[in-house]
């Protein structure tokens, strides 16, 4: 696949939240607010990055070799969780800025199944390093889109009368929906 | 005993997850796109969710408080490394069903979130209590969702016809829409239910007036009165 494919497939035809339904937890969680929406985005784009090239190296030079494909899952988890933990004293230290906007969305990013899922799904596709981390850049920032977009709405929603039942997770459910649905028309582009 | 009980049916339906406690929504939304995959989830994370709590609550006090997330990690990854081989052992077709999201139990905010609220704080036997009912709740939950999208999406139950000759199928309830959707209408309706029961009840009381129960914003109802 050319790189133009593997960036229109992974933001728009395979979009991680809208298509996939993985990292749903931050999508309903973290999208009240445009600002909230853009320092989550960044973040996962950010760890998402380092995590697929950390696990792919792993995997290929040391899982392989000694023969523990199994225990893939424990490995990358373990990874994932130091790897955050690393980046979040890094920025604290070197960059403080960063870390003042990011900073208190790090931790949260070790349990979203975008970043374990994005490495999984590079080592069940086969994909070559340079492959995995424009895919992986990619899905992030799919992600970040489809944040934005949720919080564009949400934000609107604020000023609106919604029916006494629906109001808070259902709506902002049902709003998800129609925004997958009209994702579904990027189907067959790739 | 009692406690035992007590602990069990919460789950069941007081606290059933995803529907009263909103944890562990990817497995929910991705694998609920037949009742038969939708059985097959719930019961792998009634498995690693027991198991986890179960060791979680034996360890909870060897362990420092600094690293407790860290160590709850590794042991629900090991479950479900374990829950991965005996998957590919005993139910291979539903392996490949599921796919990524096998692996994926490790991140379900579920299985953290009760290590955490619950099995760090809580005596063994009420541990399992929890991770039992909690489990099968949430199995419950996905087997119903992944009905009604099996049923309404591809006109089957289980695999076998249930629909009229002639049905149509709604292709779009078993992709990713549909099971926003789905959710999301099932949510509403809950909270209908529950609004309903409130009113009646308040009705029935001496206060006469829907905020008899002091909208507190705890439901639907009082964050609805904000709106008037």
């Amino acid at each position: 696949m050319s790189v133009f494919e593997v960036f229109i497939s992974a933001i728009f035809v395979n979009n991680i939240v809208l298509a996939q339904n993985l990292g749903n937890c931050p999508y309903l969680g973290c999208s009240k607010e445009k600002g909230v929406a853009l320092g989550m985005g960044t973040s996962v784009i950010f760890v998402t990055v380092m995590a697929t090239l950390c696990t792919w190296l792993v995997q290929k030079y040391l899982l392989v070799p000694i023969h523990l494909e199994y225990l893939q899952t424990l490995v990358f988890i373990l990874i994932i969780a130091s790897l955050v933990q690393f980046v979040e004293m890094f920025l604290k230290k070197a960059v403080p800025p960063l870390y003042a906007s990011l900073g208190i969305y790090l931790p949260l990013i070790t349990t979203n199944c975008c970043v374990l899922g994005v490495t999984l799904l590079v080592q069940r596709e086969q994909y070559e390093l340079m492959e995995s981390l424009l895919y992986a850049f990619a899905t992030g920032a799919g992600f970040l889109l489809a944040l934005l977009l949720m919080a564009g709405v949400r934000e609107r929603l604020e000023t609106c009368r919604v029916p006494t039942a629906m109001t808070g997770t259902p709506i902002a459910l049902i709003m998800a929906g129609i925004m997958s649905l009209s994702f579904m028309a990027f189907k067959g582009m790739v | 005993m009692n406690r035992f009980m007590q602990e069990f049916t919460k789950g069941l339906w007081k606290e059933i997850p995803p529907f009263r406690l909103m944890l562990g929504l990817c497995p929910v939304l991705a694998v609920t796109k037949s009742a038969e995959s939708g059985v097959g989830m719930g019961l792998a994370v009634l498995f690693v969710l027991t198991l986890s709590n179960m060791l979680i609550s034996l360890v909870r006090n060897f362990i420092p408080s600094k690293v407790r997330i860290a160590c709850f990690i590794t042991i629900s990854a090991t479950l479900v490394v374990a829950v991965e081989l005996l998957m590919q052992a005993y139910t291979y077709p539903l392996y490949l069903q599921l796919g990524i999201f096998v692996p994926l139990i490790v991140v379900n905010c579920i299985i953290l979130g009760r290590a955490e609220a619950f099995a760090a704080k809580n005596p063994v036997h009420l541990a399992i209590a929890d991770g039992l009912g909690i489990g099968l709740g949430f199995t419950m939950s996905l087997t119903f969702l992944g009905s009604i999208r099996e049923i309404l999406g591809a006109g089957t139950w289980f695999g076998h016809p249930v629909m009229w000759d002639g049905f149509q199928p709604f292709t779009i309830m078993v992709e990713a829409p549909g099971a926003f959707l789905c959710l999301g209408l099932t949510l509403a309706a809950m909270n209908y239910g529950t609004h309903r029961s409130i009113m009646k009840q308040s009705r029935e009381n001496a206060g006469n007036t829907p905020s008899a129960c002091g909208g507190c914003r705890a439901c639907a109802m009082g964050r609805g009165s904000d709106n008037d």
